[in-house]
């Protein structure tokens, strides 16, 4: 028998303020447990939540972005159940009137394909602690540092039927939220978490069948390997002719399969009701007007942008997208250089790329400036250097020297050492010493010493240390 | 006759009396009057070094309105030194590590705190029974109750053991108890006076209020206690007008409204008749009276109590024995742990409201009770503001009895609930209302009180100080015990 799966997801995305939903507490992830909790936080007696204004805006931004409605009097309600890791026995959220209401966000599906996902509504509310089991023996421990942490819950229908799709709306949510500025998207660290509600019906028809929630998703590769897992559950129950039962399932990243959590009848009675310690957010269409103004270029009219220039290829697009970071970083070369978008974007990808993978580091914390980088494309540009000459430049430059005049014209003098020179140099002397090139890739870090030494010994010291040492690595790694 | 708020400033501010005189006084006042049960804690060592520290600064002439003053506080008003138990077993161990805005803001104008008073567990009774830490006497007749919630603040200013008390009204615990114990006490209007730092009992019902011997000294405190927080986002930011100003301000023209519903047949006579006469020395002032009728009265305790216990079932569960307050020994799971740290720790009344509010907000149920109460909790504001828009306050019985003899309400709550008929009003609509003595029934008080429109306690305090001008109810003192 054929069946349609459908799919439903809540997502929550932790926003990116420095303090917490209601309290002044840092939000920063990974310190000590309860460094960054505050008697607010673990729900002291007497204490009151204050509103932190920036979650608005941002859940705004968030609206916007997805042509929601906005609602101008939305109001946080009490969810409440006793959990140890929920200090005040209540969670504040919203549920009545959440502040973004209905709105939409359209997939790029490759190859001109488009599909509209339904988002619902986005609710703020406050992340809950973290309970320890593996600390003490015998104990668990509570960490209330996560607690009060801002969420924005983002809820789609249940329009989705494919795996694909799903991981789709994830990626172009994750871009967008990271593209606002609002959540830094780190899977990892749960700053954007993913519950699916899945179902399977019979082809073509038009009521949905029981669905269950999966939980604990915490990665794109999970996510899809839960959907699996789960439809073939469905398939199999429903194929024997039995009922699939409504209820939350945990997926098990070791077994990778989901496992009952809870049914419906053992969920428990939240008891909503407005949360008397604070006001409702009032919105008011000049808030609105100076949210829409201060809007940052979304991914989707960045893109289109992008596509204005017939030399830039998929791939680009996608690099350049592939992080606020990468797309500012270029903004940024553009600005000082006369280079052509293609020929910016090959360097970013190419070399500086390659760079930072050796160094581990992206381009969050590149080290070589944009500007810098923009003036040696420029030279590229108008030809004063060649590609050649550029890459040994940069190199130059990498290892942390800053006259590029200079550079270019100690370059057109032929001073530099070629690098394709020294690379040829490199692979002999890591021939000549099999010994100490398979102790330093054993972690005897030292021995790059060594190897520089010898290089310039062999390259009658033309070659710049820096230089030498940066290949050097490079070409173990890439043996590795 | 004790002196008031104002001459013992001036007394202060004179040098006639140093702030360490007036403390030993009432510390040994406290002492002799041990037997009222009116203090959970008290500070006496450190509240002398303040005492005189206050001198000091009286005669470096740096003082405040309040240096040297000693006061003392509801046990539900966070504060550093003593622990801050709300009368509970669940927080008889718990010392807040932050001190509550008005207790801050009072201590900034000098005052020095005594030791913190008796209440209801978690504020919630009328009698002051419902205490951990046992009953409070009313210093008037020790076999009967100084009510409550804040029984222990009442208890205290009456019998002169501090110069004045803090209290907090959710549904009438400052009224209340001022009118059994024969003092003055407002409530101001919801959002004057910060609720950082005072145990939450229902937080759209709860203010804070001073408990004192005059209007003219209510005056003096709640200029010290008002004014905006941040840290309270329903704490409202508005400028506050100087109340001692217009404590002169003539009576004349002043339109009384005298709902009907407080003169039933379920009022004691002597207490209705105590109401005539005062109307009447208000209308020899030059005052007007208009006769009103408030329909939706039957509805104030049934709205009131349903929407209290949901608030106070949810502000309540925080109490779980983990962070802080009583642990259960019983631990062999987490929800043993919370259930027997709960059960054992809080006492009958609180776990009825708990009930209570946790029923009607229940699925099933939660339109029937809380969204019914609130829509209701609406049209009793309305109905109160509309008939406030025809005069300037609405006068009557703070309460339909006098002080009730301990060990009644116990039997019957719902009884009790009752106490509160007239007070609610104030809370559910958020209004300022206040209680001032108002004479005396076979040797009890009786309270009188007004209610105006936000933000009024000007002219409340105005009317309360003429009325203490032309009468001496206020000056009687109950005899030593």
């Amino acid at each position: 028998m054929a069946w349609d799966t459908v799919m439903g997801l809540e997502v929550h995305a932790q926003l990116s303020t420095r303090s917490k939903l209601f309290s002044a507490s840092a939000t920063e992830f990974g310190a000590a447990a309860n460094t960054h909790t505050s008697y607010i936080d673990a729900g002291f007696p007497g204490t009151l939540p204050v509103l932190n204004q920036d979650v608005v805006r941002m859940a705004i931004q968030f609206g916007l972005a997805i042509n929601a409605e906005i609602n101008d009097n939305s109001y946080f309600e009490r969810k409440n159940y006793f959990y140890p890791d929920l200090p005040k026995g209540y969670q504040i959220s919203q549920f009545e009137r959440p502040i973004v209401g209905k709105g939409e966000l359209v997939l790029d599906m490759g190859e001109g394909r488009r599909k509209t996902v339904s988002i619902l509504r986005a609710h703020l509310e406050e992340d809950a602690g973290k309970s320890l089991h593996d600390q003490r023996l015998g104990l668990t421990g509570i960490d209330l540092n996560r607690a009060g942490t801002p969420l924005l819950e983002i809820v789609t229908a249940p329009c989705f039927d494919s795996s694909e799709e799903v991981l789709q709306y994830l990626k172009d949510l994750r871009q967008l939220l990271r593209f606002l500025g609002i959540c830094d998207g780190n899977m990892q660290e749960g700053s954007f978490r993913c519950d699916v509600n899945i179902s399977l019906k019979p082809a073509g028809s038009s009521t949905l069948g029981t669905r269950t929630e999966l939980k604990n998703l915490n990665s794109f590769r999970f996510i899809e390997k839960a959907i699996a897992y789960e439809q073939a559950r469905h398939q199999d129950i429903l194929e024997q002719n039995r009922q699939v039962i409504q209820e939350t399932r945990l997926f098990c990243t070791v077994t990778e399969s989901t496992q009952s959590m809870r049914s419906k009848e053992n969920e428990n009675d939240y008891r909503y009701f407005p949360d008397p310690d604070l006001l409702p957010i009032a919105i008011s269409s000049q808030d609105l007007q100076s949210i829409k103004a201060s809007m940052p270029p979304l991914p989707a009219d960045i893109k289109e942008q992008l596509r204005l220039d017939e030399r830039l290829q998929e791939e680009d697009l996608q690099f350049l997208l592939g992080s606020p970071a990468i797309y500012q970083f270029f903004l940024k070369v553009q600005e000082h250089s006369e280079a052509d978008k293609k020929t910016i974007i090959n360097w970013m990808k190419g070399q500086y790329m390659a760079t930072l993978n050796d160094n581990g580091l992206d381009f969050e914390s590149a080290p070589l400036p944009a500007d810098l980088l923009g003036a040696l494309l420029t030279c590229v540009h108008q030809k004063s250097v060649s590609n050649a000459s550029a890459r040994q430049i940069f190199t130059r430059l990498w290892a942390g020297e800053r006259n590029l005049e200079d550079l270019v014209k100690q370059s057109n003098a032929g001073q530099i050492q070629d690098t394709e020179q020294l690379m040829t140099l490199i692979d002999s002397l890591i021939d000549q010493y099999p010994q100490q090139a398979a102790e330093y890739r054993q972690g005897k870090e030292k021995l790059l010493a060594f190897f520089v030494g010898q290089v310039m010994k062999a390259s009658k010291g033309k070659g710049s240390p820096e230089v030498i040492s940066a290949l050097l690595k490079r070409v173990f790694q890439q043996q590795i | 006759m004790l002196p008031t708020l104002r001459e013992l400033i001036a007394a202060l501010q004179e040098k006639r009396l140093s702030s360490v005189e007036l403390t030993q006084h009432y510390l040994k006042r406290i002492q002799h009057n041990s037997g009222l049960n009116a203090f959970i804690s008290l500070d006496e060592e450190h509240a002398l070094k303040q005492a005189k520290h206050a001198d000091e600064r009286l005669q470096q002439g740096k003082a405040g309105q309040l240096t040297g003053i000693p006061i003392a506080h509801k046990d539900l008003f966070c504060t550093t030194r003593m622990p801050t138990t709300c009368g509970s077993h669940m927080l008889a161990n718990f010392n807040s590590p932050y001190q509550a805005t008005v207790v801050e803001r009072l201590a900034q104008q000098g005052a020095i705190t005594l030791g913190k008073t008796n209440m209801d567990e978690f504020a919630m009774g009328s009698s002051n029974e419902n205490s951990y830490f046992g009953a409070v006497k009313n210093p008037w007749d020790t076999s009967r109750v100084p009510g409550g919630s804040s029984g222990g603040s009442a208890a205290a200013v009456a019998a002169g053991l501090t110069a004045f008390a803090t209290g907090s009204d959710t549904g009438g615990s400052v009224r209340q108890p001022a009118a059994f114990c024969g003092i003055s006490g407002i409530k101001p209007t919801y959002g004057l006076l910060s609720r950082f730092g005072m145990v939450a009992y229902a937080s759209s019902l709860d203010q804070a209020g001073p408990m004192a011997r005059s209007a003219d000294d209510l005056a003096i405190i709640l200029q010290a206690m008002a004014g905006f927080d941040p840290r309270d986002s329903t704490s409202i930011d508005q400028k506050i007008p100087d109340y001692s100003a217009s404590l002169d301000q003539s009576l004349k023209g002043l339109r009384i409204g005298l709902p009907s519903c407080f003169f039933h047949e379920d009022v004691d006579p002597a207490i209705q008749s105590a109401i005539r006469t005062a109307v009447d020395c208000l209308l020899q002032a030059g005052a007007i009276l208009v006769e009103m009728d408030l329909p939706l009265q039957p509805l104030w305790v049934p709205c009131y109590y349903v929407i209290a216990c949901a608030e106070a079932s949810s502000n309540l569960s925080r109490y779980d024995g983990l962070r802080f307050g009583y642990r259960s020994q019983k631990n062999d799971s987490i929800k043993t742990l919370i259930t027997a740290s709960r059960s054992e720790a809080f006492g009958a009344e609180v776990k009825r409201r708990i009930l209570t509010g946790t029923h009607v907000l229940s699925s099933g149920y939660y339109d029937a009770y809380y969204l019914q109460a609130l829509k209701i909790r609406r049209l009793i504001q309305e109905e109160l503001l509309s008939n406030l828009n025809k005069v300037d306050v609405i006068l009557g019985p703070t309460t339909p009895t006098t002080a009730f003899r301990l060990g009644e309400p116990v039997s019957n709550p719902v009884q009790a609930y009752l106490a509160d008929v007239f007070t609610v009003a104030a809370n559910l609509a958020g209004l300022p209302a206040l209680s001032i003595p108002a004479g005396f029934s076979a040797g009890l008080p009786i309270g009188l009180q007004l209610m105006s429109k936000p933000f009024s306690e000007a002219r409340l305090l105005n009317v309360a100080h003429q009325y203490q001008r032309m009468t001496d109810w206020h000056k009687s003192r109950p005899g030593e015990v």
